[in-house]
């Protein structure tokens, strides 16, 4: 059994099958975006029990009994807000890992220094450049 | 009303003649600054969508009973397919279909470069497909691969003619120089590597075909793909209503396309083909490595009486001879230039436009140059670049159809002045500095452009065109201009685009044109629909009823308003400038560089989103500061073999290693062009970046660096070099 965003999925995939496969193409939640399958980039990021997790090279079945946060379970989380108004996204492909891996941050440390968010986000690569604005919007996401 | 011109059309510095119908653009110019919306910081139309992962991007797309592809790529920089056998990979389990050399124009057996598709696999699960692409018998005969540019040229093999153009007298203007400073700088391959990799999905539906594909061209996928296939464009429908960065390298269908078409055609099934981040690393394109053997002569005073270039792009075995160029031609007043562009066809990877292709590599080498001579001279760099201050474009004599570059300057002097400060915070191993270079390239857009707007009777409208978002913000940008004519909340307006079966043709989102070409036609398109509805509140009596209260009698009767773009003013030339100022830290024992602030004054007329602008301004100088300091696809010099296909070996930047960026913009609407003003933002801030680091580092330590990245060896070689010469002078 999977958990994900609260939900109990019973996982028909085969043994070697990632998490990040599993989710999208098994439960079709494809806001987890894959961009490198090989953990490189931070696109695949979701929280395994609160920690951010590249879903791409985790297996699907060693997180049953864990609760799995995509951005799906985060949609209504103020971090997107921050995110939207602080211009934080440009092509978006890697935002949903982006926005996870922030939430994982200020949920732990709400009110992060610089160099704490760009410790945090250094694993999550935006090609476009956003890092500005995901800097801003992390400072900036209580309101 | 519709006219027929002959034009110039240009893209990414690219230019053809071509005949287009053009409407008149019959509106004046907004005023310039604010307006209501246009003018002001509006937040993306689209950002929720994408930021909460709704958006459904090429590769979220999971069509019922769809197929998956998986592609055979040569692993060789140059070899022959002397036998393929594909009947064991046709018979493996979940196979469906398997198509190999000619069986589409696309799968070659003569391979040129690492990575061209040699073969394909469709079956129902990404697995079943690669585990079935290694059950492929193949016979390669390898072959000695041809990498070093220079003797590509010199063994003629080229991807074009040299281009050779010259103006005045450069050996006349060297002779009369009081000083000239020469060196050879070369510039490295650099990938794209949007996050979303190139893929399409392709579904044969009656006689036509639908092809989701992440792409900056709807119009132009179209086009091809008919072309390809023997259709009449009206049976291709191209989709693309989210896509995930292309930065250049999604102007094309390309090879898996047409091989995800044709295994739909052989399988009755949609499918995908969807390239790795490995294939992504060697298949689809790149920015190529240049060799710049420059030589700039001036009087003692500044003034430049010569400037010289013999440029060789290492093309790659396909692309375009980039204008590397075109900055030594267009940035300063100099009466006497001549330049030699040479495309070396070599076994690696091909070319494909990448952000102000050519511009970015030749201001490196000319901007650094510049400021040797600056350095040479003992004049202030900034003072050596008013000097030379280009009031027309020499190149081939036309006016500018407008230029704020003195404007930039004056804005920049500020953040120039911070260089006293900022080198007086060196310590005896870290040295800083402050550099700074010019901006210049295209960006003007041009005709055809079309859009339609149509307004309900609940007051609300719907921008409806054929063109694409990359991410630029460019949807924001036409609800913004739609709802400013129209005099209507920006939320009370949605834009339609991702469909060629849906609206008119749209331009390319390549060439920083989106804004410059689609803005004018929603303008006008929305200007139109305002037109017609002022034209019933009068038949209705009440000429200055507003628009909500008139259109709110028509019930389900709907305005339609069309537009065009016009023309762009004859005779003249428009481009985009622009300063950057950097600042640098550098250890002289380790050669590490840090960059710790950039500010950029831009000019690209007026601005239609600022909080937009600023976003592209920072992507592109972030996306610069890795062209400058740690990308580089590398190759192994004997056989070929593309050594960085993952994202642990290319290195791109992140968020960590991004400074404190200043942004400004002229916003200047540029009275010639369009019922806008506005050209592109895309490109121009990804030009000055590498040549005003690199200038900083000059100013910092002495050190003349002529290679990116500006690795640490690079950094090191240029330090000793530079200890060398004072020691030399000291000598003397």
């Amino acid at each position: 059994m999977l958990n994900v965003n609260g939900h109990q999925y019973e996982l028909k995939a085969s043994v070697g099958t990632t998490l990040a496969e599993a989710l999208r193409d098994e439960l079709r939640l494809t806001g987890t975006k894959v961009a490198c399958a090989e953990g490189h980039c931070g696109a695949c990021t979701v929280l395994v029990d609160g920690v951010p997790t590249l879903s791409c090279i985790t297996l699907a079945h060693t997180v049953e009994g864990a609760k799995v946060t995509t951005i799906e379970g985060l949609r209504e989380h103020p971090m997107v807000d921050a995110f939207v108004r602080s211009d934080a996204l440009q092509c978006g492909f890697c935002t949903p890992g982006q926005i996870v891996s922030a939430v994982a941050l200020v949920e732990s440390t709400p009110s992060p220094s610089d160099e704490q968010i760009r410790h945090a986000m250094a694993g999550n690569i935006c090609r476009c450049g956003a890092y500005p604005r995901i800097e801003e919007a992390i400072r900036t996401w209580q309101g | 009303m519709a006219r027929l011109i002959r034009t110039e059309k240009e893209v990414e510095g690219r230019y053809e003649e071509v005949w287009i119908v053009v409407e008149e653009d019959a509106l004046d110019q907004w005023p310039a600054g604010p307006l209501k919306i246009v003018g002001r910081d509006a937040l993306r139309v689209d950002g929720y969508e994408r930021a909460r992962g709704e958006a459904v991007y090429t590769a979220d797309l999971e069509l019922p009973g769809m197929l998956h592809t998986a592609v055979l790529r040569s692993p060789h920089a140059h070899a022959r397919v002397r036998s393929i056998d594909l009947s064991k990979a046709l018979a493996a389990p979940g196979v469906h279909a398997a198509i190999g050399p000619r069986d589409i124009p696309q799968l070659v057996d003569e391979c040129g470069y690492q990575g061209v598709a040699v073969a394909a696999v469709c079956a129902d699960s990404y697995g079943h497909a690669r585990a079935a692409l290694a059950l492929i018998d193949f016979d390669w005969e390898v072959r000695e691969p041809l990498l070093d540019p220079d003797e590509a040229v010199a063994r003629k093999s080229t991807i074009a003619d040299a281009r050779v153009r010259e103006r005045g007298d450069a050996d006349k203007g060297l002779a009369e120089a009081d000083v000239v400073v020469e060196g050879e700088f070369r510039t490295q391959v650099v990938l794209h590597n949007s996050m979303e990799t190139h893929q399409a999905v392709v579904q044969w539906v009656g006689d036509g075909i639908d092809v989701y594909i992440s792409t900056q061209y709807i119009w132009g996928i179209r086009d091809e793909v008919a072309e390809g296939l023997g259709l009449p464009g009206d049976k291709v429908r191209v989709v693309c209503n989210y896509m995930g960065g292309g930065f250049g390298s999604k102007n094309g269908a390309d090879d898996y396309t047409f091989i995800a078409a044709e295994l739909a055609k052989r399988t009755g099934r949609p499918v995908k083909c969807a390239l790795t981040r490995r294939e992504e690393n060697v298949a689809v394109g790149n920015r190529n490595a240049t060799i710049q053997r420059l030589k700039v002569g001036a009087k003692s005073d500044g003034t430049l009486t010569a400037l010289v270039g013999e440029y060789v792009n290492a093309v790659g075995w396909s692309g375009w001879n980039a204008p590397t160029d075109g900055p030594l031609h267009t940035l300063y007043a100099c009466a006497n230039v001549r330049s030699t562009l040479h495309g070396a066809k070599i076994n690696t990877p091909p070319m494909k436009a990448f952000r102000a292709p050519g511009f970015v590599e030749g201001t490196f080498g000319l901007e650094s140059l510049i400021d040797e001579l600056a350095a040479k001279l003992d004049l202030d760099p900034l003072e050596l670049r008013r000097i030379n201050h280009a009031d027309h474009d020499a190149s081939d004599d036309r006016p500018f159809s407008s230029k704020n570059l003195l404007e930039c300057y004056r804005r920049a002097e500020p953040h120039w002045e911070r260089r006293h400060e900022v080198r007086t915070r060196s310590t005896e191993t870290v040295k800083r500095g402050v550099g700074m270079a010019s901006q210049i390239w295209y960006g003007g857009g041009g005709p055809p452009s079309y859009a339609w707007v149509r307004v309900g009777s609940d007051g609300r409208a719907t921008v409806v065109t054929a063109m694409q978002d990359i991410g630029t913000g460019t949807k924001t940008a036409m609800a913004m201009i739609a709802a400013e004519e129209l005099g209507i909340p920006l939320d009370h307006v949605t834009v339609s685009l991702g469909d060629s079966s849906r609206g008119p043709y749209a331009a390319i989102s390549a060439g920083s044109s989106t804004t410059p070409s689609m803005g004018p036609a929603v303008r006008a398109a929305a200007a139109d629909a305002r037109r017609q509805i002022e034209e019933i509140a009068e038949q209705r009596g009440t000429p200055d009823a507003p628009l909500a209260e008139v259109v709110a009698m028509l019930e389900d009767a709907q305005i339609l308003g069309k537009g065009a773009r016009g023309p762009n003013p004859t005779g003249m030339q428009v481009l985009t400038f622009g300063v950057q100022v950097a600042e640098v830290a550098v250890d002289i024992e380790t050669g590490e560089i840090w960059v710790e602030r950039i500010a950029a004054v831009h000019d690209v007329g007026r601005v239609i989103n600022p909080l937009g602008a600023r976003s592209q301004i920072e992507g592109g100088i972030i996306q610069g500061i890795g062209h400058t300091l740690s990308e580089e696809r590398l190759h192994d010099p004997r056989s070929g073999t593309i050594l960085t296909t993952t994202l642990d070996a290319y290195r791109l930047p992140t968020i960590a290693d991004v400074p404190e960026i200043h942004s400004e913009l002229v916003d200047e609407p540029d009275t010639h062009l369009t019922n806008l003003g506005s050209k592109g933002l895309g490109e121009p801030p990804i030009v000055p970046t590498a040549a005003a680091i690199a200038n900083a580092i000059r100013d910092a330590t002495g050190a003349d660096v002529r290679q990116l990245p500006i690795s640490r060896a690079e950094m090191l070689r240029a330090l000793k070099e530079a200890r060398e010469r004072s020691g030399a002078k000291a000598t003397v």
